[in-house]
């Protein structure tokens, strides 16, 4: 409930509406700006074929990337390998130069926080528990959160446009909605990285665009470092300054997009064809090649 | 967002509420019963012998005791059961845990009789019998690195049959007379028991509790799967082993005592997450307690409906509960769309 006018601040209500309206503490803790590097890792399932194959990435800090390449290259075995959820079969991944399998998974998770491609979640919790979650690794484990955790969750709700959902069960909402969530739950963790696995796969365009202006707000405003797997070349494009192609679980191409986005590079990593323009703004865009017949018919 | 997630207040407010509802079930429940007692001289401490004060101290408040923490122990590993599994359908009797354990408890019955005490070997062998049946319904159930309902329930069901015809065979091979019979194995009974096996089984079960509430964090953030909660800061592999530990000790030491009593463990953590939300640290206490009112009612109703008969308590839980999960069935597969 808004409350306008001198009395707003002299209650607890207000106060708390008062601290997430105007922001508060940036996102990430105060101070902390982290690096992350995977150092020649290497990754197999059980003892099945390696899914990635020697791959070397250094995120600076504050840094934005993404990362691309067709289905099996190995971008979410990556994204797992990078966030510590998996330890590589060779090689190691290290933030601020302690190795990830030395470190405290809450530790871990104050600094890093995922948003996954899949989030499927089988139990009635509402959105506010849910978000709330993310603030698991900054409490002590017993205990029930604080106004500041509540304050904090409230902000990364406002931030992704779901809070009018609070109180709705997670099992009730769409895709769209429930992809903003986990969003909101990984900004709730305060990261100074956040890495990101398609996250704009079910959400409509105004939805898939406040979420990368949102990201790259984290990016530019809090200093979070962001690493995001995206399918959309000419978003990647557009909002990422660098960009790593993954191909059979190896970096094909690492570079400014203006530099890595070209036709032959995407021939050698999708095996497809296609056309890169530049439109007025400077923007890339990318499109799939016309087939001769195809271009007759066209009037371009 | 008062409604939306958990404070101090809710959960002091909906346990204590429950916890009230218990203390009037158990007063009621020891008033009820086959033979009418007058109340005047069964609470005379003069007439402390007298056929009134026995059954009410001897027979009926241990029996409405027992059935309490016996409840609660079932509800509340239920509910961890199915936050571990991911798997809102888990149930110790379902998925065969309370079946490996009363095979291990009958086996130390049966062929270790006269070894320490079996007040301490019946109640370790099934408590390990419950952990060994953990382990192997999880292998067996695993589908590419996730839990399948109908894969659990399958293996749930042909474990059931697998320990239920060893239960069986045992049967034909010692004579168990002198201790429980097959019924009470198989259909469970909270009949009395004395007063130091009702405390220590209370002091058991709210133990259990305890071990379980301390996780219930890790146990939210489980039910998002082993790499959301390994992200959120859980440490997975380390937590998981403490709450099966904790829930196996729970369903041992409670087949041990009263046999395999099916249902609880399946209904009360539902019917409790449909009221007081998921978050654990409110849903386990309140499944303990809601799950001895139900089992005190369902003792109740196994005592009294047929008169000097006596229905074995499980039936009860069973013709309950067997409807109410086959509604849950019927909604969650609508819900996920299987089937």
């Amino acid at each position: 409930m808004r409350q306008l006018g001198p009395s707003a601040a002299t209650t607890d209500a207000g106060i708390l509406r008062q601290y997430v309206e105007e922001g508060g503490a940036s996102t990430a803790r105060d101070g902390a700006r982290s690096t992350l590097a995977a150092e020649d890792v290497r990754f197999a399932y059980g003892g099945g074929p390696e899914v990635v194959r020697g791959v070397s990435l250094a995120v600076a800090t504050g840094e934005m990337l993404a990362i691309a390449g067709p289905n099996g290259s190995g971008k979410s075995t990556l994204l797992a390998l990078l966030s510590g959820v998996r330890a590589p079969t060779a090689g190691r991944v290290v933030l601020d130069g302690h190795d990830l399998r030395a470190l405290d998974r809450r530790v871990l998770a104050r600094t890093t926080a995922v948003v996954p491609q899949d989030a499927t979640i089988a139990f009635p919790y509402t959105v506010a528990e849910i978000v709330l979650m993310g603030r698991a690794a900054h409490r002590r484990p017993l205990g029930i959160e604080s106004a500041h955790d509540v304050a904090v969750a409230e902000r990364a709700m406002a931030r992704t446009g779901v809070l009018a959902l609070a109180a709705r069960p997670i099992t009730a909402l769409s895709g769209g909605e429930r992809q903003r969530v986990v969003i909101a739950r990984a900004l709730a963790q305060e990261p100074s990285i956040l890495l990101l696995d398609e996250p704009t796969t079910h959400l409509d365009l105004r939805h898939a665009v406040e979420i990368l202006d949102l990201v790259a707000e984290l990016n530019a405003r809090d200093g979070v470092a962001v690493v995001a797997v995206l399918h959309d070349l000419t978003s990647a494009a557009l909002w990422f300054r660098r960009l790593v192609f993954l191909a059979d679980g190896q970096i094909a191409a690492d570079g400014p997009p203006a530099t890595v986005v070209d036709p032959a590079t995407i021939r050698a990593v999708y095996g497809a064809e296609v056309r890169v323009r530049v439109d007025d703004d400077g923007a890339l865009l990318v499109r799939p090649a016309s087939r001769p017949r195809e271009a007759a018919k066209r009037p371009d | 967002m008062a409604v939306a997630y958990l404070t101090w207040g809710r959960l002091a407010r909906v346990t204590g509420l429950l916890a009230g509802l218990l203390l009037l079930s158990l007063a009621a429940a020891a008033a009820l019963g086959p033979v009418n007692i007058d109340w005047s001289r069964a609470l005379d401490p003069a007439a402390r012998d007298s056929p009134d004060a026995l059954i009410l101290f001897r027979a009926r408040i241990p029996r409405v005791l027992l059935a309490a923490a016996i409840g609660g122990a079932l509800a509340s590993s239920g509910a961890a059961l199915q936050a571990l599994l991911r798997n809102p359908l888990a149930d110790p009797h379902l998925v065969g845990i309370s079946g490996g354990a009363a095979l291990a408890g009958v086996c130390a019955l049966a062929f270790a009789p006269a070894v320490l005490g079996q007040a301490v070997l019946v109640p370790a062998a099934a408590f390990a019998g419950a952990l060994a049946s953990i382990w192997i319904v999880v292998r067996l159930a695993v589908v590419a690195g996730r839990i399948e309902s109908y894969a659990l329930l399958l293996i749930g069901v042909i474990y059931n049959a697998f320990t239920g015809a060893l239960l069986m065979f045992i049967n034909t091979l010692v004579d168990f007379f002198q201790a429980h019979g097959i019924l009470f194995w198989l259909m469970g009974s909270v009949a009395s028991q004395s007063y130091d096996v009702v405390a220590a089984l209370g002091l058991y079960t709210l133990a259990g509790l305890a071990l379980l509430w301390l996780r219930a964090r890790d146990l939210d953030c489980l039910t998002l799967g082993d790499a959301r909660a390994a992200e959120l800061g859980v440490a997975v592999e380390r937590a998981r082993r403490q709450i099966f530990l904790a829930a196996a000790l729970l369903v041992g030491v409670v087949v041990s005592v009263s046999g395999m009593i099916g249902f609880v463990g399946l209904v009360v953590p539902h019917v409790m997450r449909l009221t007081v939300g998921a978050d654990h640290r409110l849903l386990l206490p309140a499944c303990y307690l809601a799950g001895a009112i139900f089992l005190v009612w369902a003792d109740t109703l196994a005592r009294t409906v047929l008169g000097a008969t006596e229905i074995p308590v499980g039936v009860v839980t069973a013709l309950a509960g067997a409807p109410v999960f086959a509604y849950l069935l019927r909604r969650e597969r609508h819900g996920l769309g299987l089937g």
